[in-house]
C-alpha cells in the first residue's frame, strides 16, 4: 500500500506542476484572437473538431482537463467547445488508446469511442445552454 | 487562483493515493465481476464515479474482468464513469465550474455513461 501511494504521488507531483507551467506558457504565447477564430462561438463544426483533437492528444486524468479548459475559456473558446473538450476525455486519448486496445481489443475501443463521442457532444450542448446565462467561477480566476 | 486550487489538488492526490492503497485489483475485480445484469451495470457505474484509477491500472483491470466474463456493457460503463464522473475530483471541479454546473456535468456524464454502455451492449 505504501508503495502505491508513493508511486502515484510522485507521478502526480511531477505532472500537475508541469501542466500548470505549460498552461502558463500557453497563456502568454497564444493570442486570444487565434483561439477565438478557431474554436470560439462562431467556429461551428471545425471548432468542435479541433477541441476533440486537443483532448485526443492530452494525457492524464480528468482533473488536469480543468486548468486547460480554463485557459481555453479565458482565451475566448466557446463554452460549448469547452464542454466538448472535457467530454472528449472519455473517448480517445493517445496515451490510453494503447492500453485500451491491448487489454480490451480493437473492437471494444473503437466502438466505445465512436459511441461516447456523440453522447458527450450532446451533453456538452446541454451544458452550454444551461450555463449561457450564468457566470462561471473560472471567469473570475 | 493557485491559493484556492492548491489545497484542493493536494487533497485530491491524497485521496487517490489512499483509494489506490485500499483497493487491490482483486477487490475491484470481485466487486465488479460479481453481479450481472442491470445491478452489475449500476454497481460498475457507481464505482467508476467514485473511483479515480489511472488508465494504466484501470485498463489491465478491465481486461482481467473481461476474461472473467464481465459483459462489455459493464466494462464500458465502468470506464466511462471512471473517466468522466468524479466524486473525488468534485472539489477541484467546482472551483472551476461552480457547484451547480459541476453537479450537472457529473450527473449528465453518469447518465451518458449508462447510455454508452447500453448502446454498446446492443451493438456488441
Amino acid at each position: 500500500m505504501a508503495r502505491n501511494f508513493y508511486e502515484f504521488s510522485v507521478k502526480m507531483i511531477m505532472l500537475v506542476p508541469f501542466i500548470f507551467v505549460l498552461i502558463g506558457i500557453l497563456d502568454v504565447w497564444v493570442p486570444k484572437e487565434a483561439i477565438q477564430k478557431h474554436i470560439g462561438e462562431e467556429s461551428g463544426i471545425k471548432g468542435v473538431f479541433y477541441v476533440v483533437l486537443l483532448a485526443f492528444f492530452q494525457g492524464g486524468p480528468l482533473y488536469v482537463a480543468f486548468p486547460v479548459a480554463h485557459l481555453l475559456w479565458k482565451k475566448g473558446c466557446s463554452i460549448r467547445n469547452v464542454f466538448v473538450y472535457i467530454g472528449s476525455f472519455s473517448a480517445l486519448k493517445v496515451p490510453m488508446v494503447m492500453f485500451e486496445i491491448s487489454f480490451l481489443g480493437w473492437k471494444f475501443s473503437l466502438v466505445r469511442a465512436a459511441v461516447s463521442l456523440p453522447v458527450f457532444l450532446v451533453i456538452a450542448e446541454i451544458l452550454a445552454r444551461y450555463v449561457r446565462g450564468r457566470e462561471l467561477p473560472m471567469s473570475r480566476m | 487562483m493557485l491559493r484556492n486550487l492548491l489545497p484542493q489538488f493536494l487533497l485530491l492526490i491524497v485521496l487517490v493515493s489512499v483509494f489506490l492503497g485500499l483497493m487491490s485489483r482483486e477487490t475491484l475485480a470481485h466487486l465488479l465481476g460479481q453481479e450481472s445484469g442491470a445491478l452489475g451495470v449500476l454497481i460498475a457505474a457507481v464505482i467508476g464515479s467514485v473511483a479515480l484509477i489511472p488508465g494504466p491500472i484501470a485498463y489491465p483491470l478491465a481486461g482481467m474482468l473481461f476474461e472473467q466474463g464481465v459483459p462489455y456493457t459493464v466494462l464500458a460503463v465502468f470506464i466511462t464513469t471512471l473517466m468522466m464522473v468524479g466524486v473525488i475530483t468534485f472539489p477541484v471541479e467546482k472551483e472551476y465550474l461552480g457547484t451547480q454546473t459541476a453537479v450537472l456535468r457529473n450527473l449528465l456524464s453518469f447518465v451518458g455513461a449508462l447510455l454508452v454502455g447500453m448502446i454498446m451492449g446492443v451493438l456488441l
